[in-house]
């Protein structure tokens, strides 16, 4: 029994060691590091001075780190709960097809989340192009003038939430449809023979058997546009990057064009803990709303 | 229901799906337009009104793009960068999660929630530390350099682990009494039980490391070890303002992703419900 368990043990060490060697390489020890040089004054290569909490008590003062920060918050609310909110109607009514035509549908939805962010760019970087664009012939069939969307401030993070939204929109849906699909057919069968109208099944059954569903999606969201880079940097090129500031991008900026990783890395360590956090929060919300299942 | 209760009741289906129909039409009208864009000659692309169709239909961006840019190139370094992380990912997480699953070892616990935590960190927040790395292994624009920090999913070893634990232990137990090994049971018994689920998590591994971004744009500098959908955003010049040719990268970067999941629309969608924590 006891050659047993030994053998048992290095069998598991041998079958866990290939993960593990690359998880410690590749995530433990960056973690680690990136928590060290965020107390130095280190560049991008090479090792700093300590400078205790510095770079994070600049932070305060620091105008484009509150631009990121305010932008990022900004963003998830441009995105989550609208997102969520769209990708629930959708599977609702995508939900009501049958068959083939669900699946055709449902790939029509779901086809821009399976492209890579640089594909996405380019469609929309076309759809609004301000000379040739079709969005800027619409504005002009609806006698409104034409606006260089990514060039204006304002228009920014809204116009690249739709763009995300557009994109990301086919995994919720996804979600909600698994969701919806596990309800079981009998419970709308006794609400249709009680004669319960639409709006009061949705209520009083499709809402509360899919809230867990909804926890997830809304969370998953959180923590995904919480992390926004790609579109917003694709999106500034050729822009005004410093006022489409977010965390991310922050991280970026100060790190690889400014040659600063300690002061790069305190953002990074706030985004991590951020996330996080978030993460902690999400699991236990995932708790409650699994109990009231 | 009365008749006439059922009657509205049908109209307002009827409504709702109509609307859906419009709305799923009007989702997918950006890539139809992006890909009809990329069909044009360049002097109808640039016209000051809506065509819906091409006057001349035209495949020369595509010849243009193939031949005149490095797309090829990115090709190849797209594909072996998204089968080798595949490949690795796989193997590494199945083993991992096998162990997991039905071997008792010092530290499992304490390996399940590392696992598990690793789930909460955003990678987003490594790239500093990925490129000293990266750099201090002499990996910047190599195939490995793009690779490396992309091999942790802790969520494939979370499915296979949880795969793992509903195969019946009378199987296991026949096998060890068999006196099969370790690697015999897994390969033998517990994969081909699974070869649903090893399928559909390539084949979105493979999607989610062929569309991934901000690494293969931090570790590589040179044009001829991008990424392909790296190349397209970054090498402007080789497309100047010539829009139709840019889209007609474009649609080559999206056309592996977007036929992987129109062909395999089942396992792609049975994958990513499984990766989010939904059982299918």
């Amino acid at each position: 029994m006891l050659t047993n368990r030994r053998k048992d043990a290095l069998v598991a060490a041998v079958l866990v060691a290939p993960f593990l060697t690359i998880y410690l390489l590749v995530f433990v020890w960056p973690t680690v590091q990136m928590f060290e040089i965020s107390f130095t004054d280190a560049r991008l290569i090479g090792s700093g001075d300590w400078v205790g909490l510095d770079n994070y008590a600049r932070l305060d003062s620091d105008p484009r780190f509150r631009t990121a920060a305010w932008n990022t918050a900004y963003f998830v609310l441009l995105t989550v709960l609208p997102g969520t909110l769209i990708a629930l109607l959708i599977a609702l009514g995508v939900s009501r097809l049958k068959g083939r035509l669900q699946a055709a549908i449902l790939a029509l939805f779901f086809l821009p989340y399976i492209l890579p962010v640089s594909v996405v760019y380019l469609i929309w970087d076309w759809l609004l192009n301000f000379q040739f664009g079709i969005t800027m012939h619409i504005l002009d069939i609806l006698g409104i003038e034409r606006v260089p969307i990514m060039k204006t401030r304002e228009w920014f993070m809204p116009a690249v939430a739709v763009v995300t939204i557009w994109w990301t929109a086919g995994f919720s849906i996804l979600l909600f449809l698994a969701g919806l699909r596990a309800i079981p057919a009998e419970i709308y069968e006794a609400a249709a023979l009680d004669n319960a109208s639409r709006w009061t099944t949705f209520r009083r059954i499709t809402w509360p058997l899919l809230w867990p569903v909804t926890t997830l999606v809304f969370t998953i969201q959180l923590i995904a546009q919480l992390k926004i880079f790609d579109q917003v940097y694709l999106f500034s090129q050729g822009g005004r990057p410093n006022d489409n500031m977010v965390l991310v991008y922050y991280v970026f900026q100060r790190a690889f064009q400014q040659d600063q990783g300690g002061r790069a890395a305190a953002v990074a360590v706030t985004l991590f803990v951020l996330v996080v956090v978030v993460s902690v929060l999400q699991f236990q919300l995932l708790r409650l709303a699994g109990g009231r299942r | 229901m009365t008749a006439v209760g059922m009657q509205r009741a049908n109209f307002w289906g009827g409504v709702i799906t109509v609307l859906t129909l419009v709305c799923a039409i009007l989702w997918a009208f950006p890539l139809y337009w992006g890909v009809i864009s990329s069909l044009k000659p360049e002097d109808e692309v640039v016209r000051p009104y809506i065509e819906l169709w091409p006057e001349n239909l035209t495949f020369s961006h595509y010849y243009t793009a193939v031949f005149d840019t490095q797309i090829m190139t990115w090709y190849l370094n797209s594909i072996a960068v998204a089968l080798g992380v595949t490949v690795i990912t796989i193997v590494t997480s199945m083993l991992c999660g096998y162990a997991l699953s039905q071997l008792k070892f010092p530290g499992r616990k304490a390996l399940w929630w590392l696992i598990l935590a690793s789930f909460m960190v955003p990678t987003q927040a490594l790239i500093i530390n990925h490129f000293v790395l990266i750099s201090q292994l002499g990996l910047i624009n190599t195939w490995a350099g793009i690779m490396l920090p992309q091999l942790i999913h802790p969520v494939i070893i979370i499915v296979y682990k949880q795969f793992f634990d509903q195969v019946p232990k009378d199987f296991r137990e026949a096998a060890v009494m068999d006196n099969a090994g370790e690697f015999r049971i897994l390969f033998k018994v517990y994969l081909p039980m699974n070869w649903g689920v090893t399928t559909a998590l390539s084949i979105v591994t493979f999607i989610w490391t062929w569309n991934a971004f901000l690494w293969p744009f931090l570790s590589v500098t040179k044009t001829e070890m991008m990424t392909v959908p790296v190349g397209i955003t970054q090498v402007n010049d080789a497309f100047g303002v010539y829009y139709a040719r840019q889209l007609a990268a474009a649609v080559l970067a999206g056309l592996p992703v977007a036929l992987a999941y129109l062909l395999f629309q089942r396992k792609v969608t049975e994958a990513i419900t499984l990766s989010a924590g939904i059982k299918g």
